[in-house]
């Protein structure tokens, strides 16, 4: 990886004066923050109240891990243990994992690869974060209030009758949240349809951005369904409208229906974001075009379609119609199969390629591993008799951890080294982000591979008594967590550390093509001097030639925008 | 100032570029971007209220016999009645986008401002004659139900507290949007009167429209929905 080049001639002189404007330096008051409209402010902002979030839901977790070390459940009452995971849940996945990737990686780097200045509505993606951030502010009070004990899932009738916490807060919460997500939605919809830079057509896309097509579709059909619906909850604690109380006539199944055909189609909300940042970063790490670039660019709306058909599957034990759950368990086996196509197009992309295992490389190997762990027990889940012997239990429960945080996360962090140096400007020390990584991966498999076993072998999910002869699996499983732990905040110290120690980065350390890595690292506020006029496909790695350094693209006219210029921007 | 002011009404070709936002290339690419903007915008309404018609479909297959008896309690005449000021105000606020579209600031500013006293009258309607009635004949779930006629049906009153649950919840839900729509029409008529930069141009009117239209249209779904079910 190169670090910096000489900064040409002309240049010279102007940088030692004052420093390089860019979208850092532009201006420093916290108004001119708080108040931005520039994309990349806003996914800075975003991505550090994300990361609040996640420390949060990270504390919980681990105090979830400590009380199962024990099968008495020694440390909090039945009570609070429910708050507990109630809290960890909620946290995780509406205010963590659904904006993680798309509002902060996904809105700083959309606009670059595409070649545009801005979103298609600035304004929008500012209302967008604050949404986020007073949907956060209300759901922290709520907790703090004595929080809720009715999952992240609410299931009626006791979330809409007999539960005592403090629900309704929490679903407004939830509620504005979604709205956050929605504008967030929208404005990229319209950014891919309508801001591609000249010669950019669909075909040429990176599959980032295919990928974040295909996941606000997702969000602007899914979201406002669970919007209302949680809307009709919160409705029915203060009035007895009596739509999901059976003592009315009314039907709480319905609320399961609702709300899983947005949850449903919202764990690829939490994924597919996930296997564009994957998608970029092999081909960087392979030095090749990613194989059948078109199937994997359509099996990202396959997903998004055939997401919506499959939410059946989480209500199998429900009593629903045994022919509705035989369509719905072959649906779900279908959708596996975009997912199977990417996994299989991003091996052979790798296959033959000239791989340089840099730290998003190894997030993306492990992303591969995990998220492949986590699909196929999914389809275990989707086969009707086994699912009534499993669901509920701890095997649920890995699963999707292993889809969300083998997958999801694995690929945030992927995403979060690959694209650090254009963010801040700065590199982050390899050697320790390759460490971390290895640490990740494997205090992951240690926390969650023994909870396969503890579900296949009966521990329900959501207790905090069990059986004494599960304690071994879940100390193992506690252990693991901490080592999980550790592996987070060593990122956590060597990215801070990078932004005021960390070598400047060049345009393109990664020596990627994409228009992103065209433009100086941090981009200047209006990202491109020139728009760009693209005549290339994505990933045309042979266009660079295959040497460790920073140089120009033969076929730019872009004069200046990638050698030349001094490391930390433009003008 | 004036001579400004009366210049800007004109759309003269160099006007085009100033109310272009930086992010964008060009005006076609603008517009364009608010378009799609606003469409996928009430894709996500329509999803938000087809969740409830959902739920209303549902139980009205479950509780024909409820519904039938909830739905007698509505006045169809001032189910009507609304429909006919909603239509007309649609009418009006195409006018007003017309105007706007050729240029005529303060026509179109008429327009949008008779398209909001329909809208009120529509909300006076809902609310004094049909809202406040309800109470006082204990209709309001939760706050003071009692259903008349259970002694003499087999419809349980939480059956009937079900149906008015929907009512209040769909009509409910409608009526935030129209008060929401007479607060974007009020924004939209200061600003034209006040000849604002923004609405120099037509677009926010047009979206504007675009909403309005929207919000006549669920109208003309809950309407039969609710006050026309019994009329076999
Ligand atoms: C190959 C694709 C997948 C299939 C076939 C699948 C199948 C299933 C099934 C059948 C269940 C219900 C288990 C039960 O409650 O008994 C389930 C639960 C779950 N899955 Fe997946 N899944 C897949 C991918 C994913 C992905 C990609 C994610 C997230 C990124 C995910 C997240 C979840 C979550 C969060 C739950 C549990 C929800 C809860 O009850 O709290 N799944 N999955
Ligand atoms: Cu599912």
């Amino acid at each position: 990886m190169s670090i910096q080049q000489a900064p040409a001639p002309d240049t010279y002189v102007k940088q030692e004066s004052e420093p390089v404007k860019n979208y850092l330096n532009a201006e420093h008051t916290v108004a001119s923050w708080l108040l931005t409209k520039d994309h990349k402010r806003i996914a800075v902002l975003y991505l550090i109240s994300i990361t609040f979030f996640f420390i949060i839901g990270g504390v919980a977790a681990s105090l979830i891990r400590a009380e199962l070390t024990s099968p008495h459940g020694r440390l909090f009452t039945n009570d609070s243990y429910n708050k507990l995971f109630s809290a960890h849940g909620i946290i995780m996945v509406f205010f963590f994992l659904v904006p993680s990737i798309p509002a902060t990686i996904g809105n700083f780097i959309i606009p670059l690869m595409i070649g545009a200045k801005d979103l298609a509505f600035p304004r929008l993606n500012l209302l967008s974060w604050y949404l986020y951030t007073i949907a956060g502010g209300i759901a922290l009070t709520a907790m703090i209030m004595g929080g809720v004990d009715t999952g992240w899932t609410f299931y009626t009738p006791y979330s809409s009758v007999y539960s005592n916490g403090q629900v309704v807060m929490t679903l407004i919460a939830v509620f504005i949240a979604g709205f956050s997500s929605i504008a967030t939605g929208i404005n990229f919809i319209v950014t891919i349809h309508k801001m591609r830079a000249p010669g950019l057509t669909w075909f040429r896309l990176p599959l980032f951005i295919w990928a974040h097509y295909a996941t606000s579709v997702i969000i602007v059909l899914g979201t406002p369904v669970v919007a209302i619906t949680l809307a009709l909850v919160a409705v029915e604690r203060v009035f007895p409208i009596g739509i999901f109380n059976p003592a009315q006539g009314g039907d709480p199944i319905l609320f399961q229906h609702m709300f899983w055909f947005y949850s449903h189609p919202a764990v690829y909300i939490m994924i597919l974001p996930s296997m564009g940042i994957i998608s970029e970063v092999i081909a960087n790490g392979s030095r090749k075009r990613i194989f059948g670039y078109e199937l994997v660019a359509f099996s990202s709306l396959a997903i998004a379609g055939f997401g919506f058909l499959v939410w059946g599957h989480h209500m199998f034990v429900t009593g629903e119609s045994v022919y509705l759950a035989m369509v719905f368990s072959l649906i779900s086996f279908l959708v596996a199969v975009p997912s199977a196509i990417k996994v299989f197009n991003w091996t052979a992309t790798i296959y033959k390629g000239n791989v340089t295992l840099h730290a998003p490389m190894m997030y993306a190997l492990g992303f591969i591993g995990l998220f492949t762990i986590g699909g196929l027990t999914g389809l275990f889940l989707a086969s009707l008799a086994v699912d009534v012997h499993l669901n509920m239990t701890y095997f649920v429960v890995a699963h999707f951890h292993y889809v969300m945080v083998g997958g999801a996360i694995f690929g945030f962090m992927a995403g979060l080294h690959f694209w650090w140096p254009k963010i801040t400007g700065r590199l982050y020390n390899e050697l320790w982000a390759k460490i971390a990584a290895g640490i990740i991966f494997l205090g992951f498999n240690l926390t969650f591979f023994p909870q396969f076993v503890l579900g296949y072998l009966g521990m329900p999910r959501r207790y905090h008594y069990y059986p004494p002869e599960f304690q071994a699996w879940n100390i193992l499983s506690t252990a693991g967590a901490s080592v999980l732990g550790v592996g987070y905040l060593i990122p956590a110290v060597y990215l801070s550390l990078s932004l005021i120690y960390g070598k400047k980065a060049s345009a393109n350390p990664w020596n990627a093509v994409g228009l992103e890595w065209q433009t100086a690292s941090p981009p200047p506020t209006e990202n491109f001097e020139d728009i760009p006029i693209v005549t290339w496909e994505a990933y045309d790695y042979t266009m660079l030639p295959d040497v460790e350094s920073d140089l120009d693209y033969s076929s730019l006219e872009n004069e200046g925008s990638v050698s030349g210029v001094p490391a930390g921007g433009v003008k | 100032m004036s001579v400004e002011a009366a210049h800007s009404l004109h759309n003269e070709p160099h006007e085009h570029e100033e109310h272009l936002a930086h992010q964008f290339m060009n005006r076609e690419q603008q517009d364009e971007s608010y378009i799609v903007g606003m469409w996928s915008f009430l894709v996500t309404e329509i999803l938000f209220f087809g969740a409830l018609f959902l739920c209303y479909s549902i139980f009205r297959i479950q509780y024909p016999m409820a519904f039938q008896e909830g739905h007698e309690e509505l006045s169809w005449v001032y189910g009507c009645a609304n429909t006919v000021i909603l239509l007309t105000s649609s009418l009006t606020m195409v006018l007003s986008v017309h105007a706007a579209q050729t240029g005529k600031r303060i026509l179109s500013a008429m327009w949008l401002a008779a398209t909001s006293v329909l809208a009120a009258g529509f909300l006076v309607v809902k609310l004094a004659f049909e809202w406040y009635p309800k109470f006082q004949h204990h209709l309001i779930p939760g706050v003071n139900f009692h259903w008349p006629h259970e002694q003499f049906t087999e419809v349980a009153a939480g059956k009937a507290e079900l149906f008015f649950g929907l009512y209040f919840a769909m009509t409910g839900l409608h009526g935030i949007h129209v008060v929401i729509g007479i607060g974007i029409m009020a924004v939209l008529g200061t600003m034209l009167l006040l000849n604002h930069k923004s609405t120099q141009y037509y677009m926010p009117i047009e979206l504007a429209g675009l909403y309005w239209h929207f919000v006549d249209i669920v109208w003309i779904f809950l309407f039969p929905l609710f006050y026309l079910i019994g009329k076999r």
